[in-house]
C-alpha cells in the first residue's frame, strides 16, 4: 500500500443519498476515519455546512440532513486531510477478566496459547473505527490483519452484557444482553451505555481504547432493558 | 402521585409514546425513532394547545383506550377511528374535552394503520437523549404501553387555539406510491433489477413495523453477491436484503448495514407509508 502524504487530498467517492445525504466511499478504514475526523473538526470550527448526522463506518462516512449535498461532493476531494492523529488524547481504559467461552477457540486461530491471546489483545492500542448494531456498541479496529477471526457459525442465542468479542477485523463490546455471533474472549463490568450519564455511549467513533487484564471476577452484570433485543445479529 | 396521568385501559396492538424523535446520535447506533406519520402527530398536538415537541400516543390497527385522571383536551388524528367518550361519541381530529375519570377511546382504525392521540400537555415519560420516543429497534425511551400502565402527563401549554385547525388530511392511499431517487448501491443491481423496482407492483407485507416497510412481490436481481462492509444508512432506504424484496426504513430504522441500498424515498413520503395496511398495493417510482 503506497503511503499519503501527511496531508493530502484522499481518493474518495461521494455518491449522493436520498435529496440531503452524500455517501462517502473511501479506499481504506484508515482514511474513513480521517475523514471523520477532519468533518468533526470542521463541524466544531464552524466550516462545515449545517448536517443533521455524521456517520462513519468501515469504509464510508454518511452525510444526513444537508441543504446541498452536491456543493460538499464537488469541495470533498480538494479537502487535505491529516492522517489520524495516534496518542492526541488518553485511551479509554476497559478492565477484562479474559475468560471468554470462546478463548481456547481464538487461541486455536491464532496458533497461540490462550495467554498469549491475551498479551496480544491486551497489547494492541485500538480505537473505534464505528457504532451501529446497538447504541454504545463500538467496532474496534487495531488488531493485525492476520489475527482477524471469523464469527461463530452458530450465534449464541444470548451474549452476556460486557462480554468483549471478535469478528473479522473487529473487537466489540455487548453494551447490553442480546443475540451474537463474535467469538468471545472475556467480560467487563465497565458500563458501555448509560443514557443517564453524558456523555451515554462510553466509546465514540474515534475514541483510543486499551483493554486492562483484571484477574478478580467481575461484578455481575447489570441487566439492560428487558424489551427483546434487536433481531439483527452483531457484525 | 400527581393527578395529571392517565391510566391505559385498552393498550391495544401496540401503542407506543412517539415525538419528533433522537436524531443526530445515529454515529452511537442511536436509531432517530419519532412519530412514523409525522405530520398527523403534529396536528394532533396542534389541536391541544402543544408544541410539536410533545409526545403524543402513536396507536398501531386497533388504537387504544385511556382514562384520564384529570379534565383535559385530547385530540385523535392519524388514521381515522371512531372516539369516544366515556363510550359517547366524540369528533375525531377535533379537539375533545375529557372529564376528569372519563375514558377517551380511540378505536380500530377504518382507514389507515396508526393514530395519534394528544393530550394537553403531552404525555411527560422520561426523556432519552432528548427525546421521549419508544424506540423498539433499541429499546430506549417508555416501554409500548400495556393494560393498567400509568403515563405522567406535563402541565397544558396554554388554551388550544380556539379556531379549530383545518383537518385536510390525505385519506389512506388505496395504492402506496413512492417516489424515491436511485443510489447509492443501485450498481449492485442489475438493469432489470433496477426496472423491477421502478415498475413491478408490490405490495405491503404483514411483517411491516416501525423499522422498515416490508415488501412482497417480484425480487429485484443483483449485479454482484456478497455484502457491502457495514456503512450508515438513511432513513427512507430501500434496502435489498438477499431475498432480493426491498425494505423501505422507517424511523427505527438500525444506523448502519450492509445490504446494499438502491434507492432513497424522501422523508416527505414517508408518512404515506406509515399508515399503509399490509396487502396494499405498492409502486415505486423513479424521481430522475
Amino acid at each position: 500500500m503506497t503511503p499519503r502524504p501527511a496531508a493530502g487530498p484522499l481518493p474518495l467517492r461521494a455518491l449522493p443519498v436520498g435529496e440531503h445525504g452524500l455517501l462517502v466511499e473511501l479506499d481504506r478504514a484508515e482514511d474513513a476515519g480521517a475523514l471523520h475526523a477532519e468533518l468533526l473538526r470542521r463541524a466544531a470550527g464552524g466550516t462545515l455546512p449545517a448536517v443533521r448526522e455524521i456517520v462513519p463506518a468501515a469504509r464510508t462516512v454518511f452525510l444526513d440532513g444537508l441543504a446541498d449535498p452536491g456543493a460538499l461532493a464537488a469541495e470533498l476531494p480538494g479537502w487535505r486531510v491529516p492522517p489520524p492523529a495516534a496518542g492526541d488524547r488518553p485511551a479509554v481504559e476497559i478492565p477484562v477478566r479474559y475468560d471468554g467461552p470462546d478463548l481456547a477457540e481464538v487461541a486455536a486461530l491464532w496458533g497461540v496459547t490462550a495467554e498469549e491471546v491475551v498479551r496480544l489483545h491486551a497489547g494492541t492500542a485500538f480505537r473505534v473505527a464505528f457504532c451501529g448494531f446497538a447504541p454504545g456498541f463500538g467496532y474496534l479496529t487495531g488488531l493485525p490483519e492476520r489475527l482477524g477471526v471469523p464469527r461463530r457459525a452458530t450465534p449464541r442465542t444470548r451474549v452476556p452484557a460486557g462480554s468483549i468479542g471478535l469478528a473479522g477485523p473487529y473487537t466489540g463490546v455487548y453494551p447490553r444482553s442480546s443475540p451474537g455471533g463474535w467469538q468471545l474472549i472475556g467480560r467487563t463490568d465497565a458500563v458501555l451505555w448509560d443514557p443517564r450519564r453524558e456523555p451515554a455511549a462510553l466509546l465514540a467513533p474515534g475514541t483510543p481504547v486499551r483493554f486492562v487484564p483484571v484477574d478478580a471476577p467481575v461484578p455481575a452484570p447489570r441487566t439492560g432493558p428487558s424489551r427483546p433485543a434487536p433481531q439483527e445479529s452483531a457484525r | 402521585m400527581t393527578d395529571r396521568a392517565l391510566t391505559v385501559v385498552r393498550a391495544g396492538a401496540l401503542t407506543t409514546v412517539q415525538d419528533l424523535g433522537r436524531p443526530g446520535h445515529a454515529h452511537l447506533g442511536v436509531p432517530r425513532s419519532g412519530a412514523l406519520d409525522e405530520p398527523a402527530h403534529r396536528l394532533a398536538n396542534r389541536l391541544v394547545g402543544n408544541p410539536a415537541t410533545a409526545a403524543t400516543l402513536e396507536t398501531t390497527v386497533t388504537g387504544c383506550a385511556v382514562r384520564l385522571r384529570t379534565a383535559a383536551t385530547a385530540a385523535v388524528t392519524g388514521a381515522a377511528c371512531p372516539v369516544s367518550v366515556d363510550g359517547r361519541p366524540a369528533p375525531w381530529g377535533a379537539p375533545v374535552r375529557v372529564p376528569a375519570g372519563a375514558v377517551l377511546e380511540a378505536g380500530p382504525a377504518t382507514h389507515g394503520l396508526r393514530s395519534y392521540v394528544a393530550v394537553a400537555g403531552g404525555i411527560d415519560a422520561e426523556p432519552v437523549l432528548g427525546s421521549r420516543a419508544t424506540d423498539l429497534l433499541s429499546g430506549l425511551g417508555p416501554e409500548p404501553l400495556a393494560d393498567g400502565a400509568v403515563l405522567p402527563l406535563g402541565p397544558p401549554y396554554g388554551p388550544p387555539p380556539a379556531a379549530a385547525d383545518a383537518v385536510p388530511q390525505p385519506g389512506p392511499p388505496a395504492e402506496l406510491v413512492l417516489p424515491f431517487l436511485p443510489g447509492p448501491r443501485d450498481d449492485w443491481f442489475t438493469a432489470a433489477g433496477l426496472r423491477t423496482l421502478a415498475t413491478a407492483a408490490f405490495r405491503v407485507s404483514p411483517a411491516t413495523n416501525r423499522i422498515g416497510l416490508r415488501t412482497e412481490g417480484p425480487a429485484l436481481e443483483r449485479a454482484r453477491d456478497g455484502e457491502l462492509p457495514s456503512e450508515g444508512m438513511p432513513l427512507g432506504a430501500l434496502q435489498v436484503p438477499p431475498n432480493g424484496l426491498p425494505v423501505l426504513f422507517l424511523h427505527d430504522h438500525p444506523t448502519t448495514g450492509g445490504y446494499p441500498v438502491a434507492g432513497v424515498v424522501p422523508e416527505r413520503f414517508l408518512p404515506a407509508a406509515a399508515q399503509a395496511v399490509p396487502g396494499t398495493p405498492v409502486r415505486f417510482v423513479r424521481l430522475r
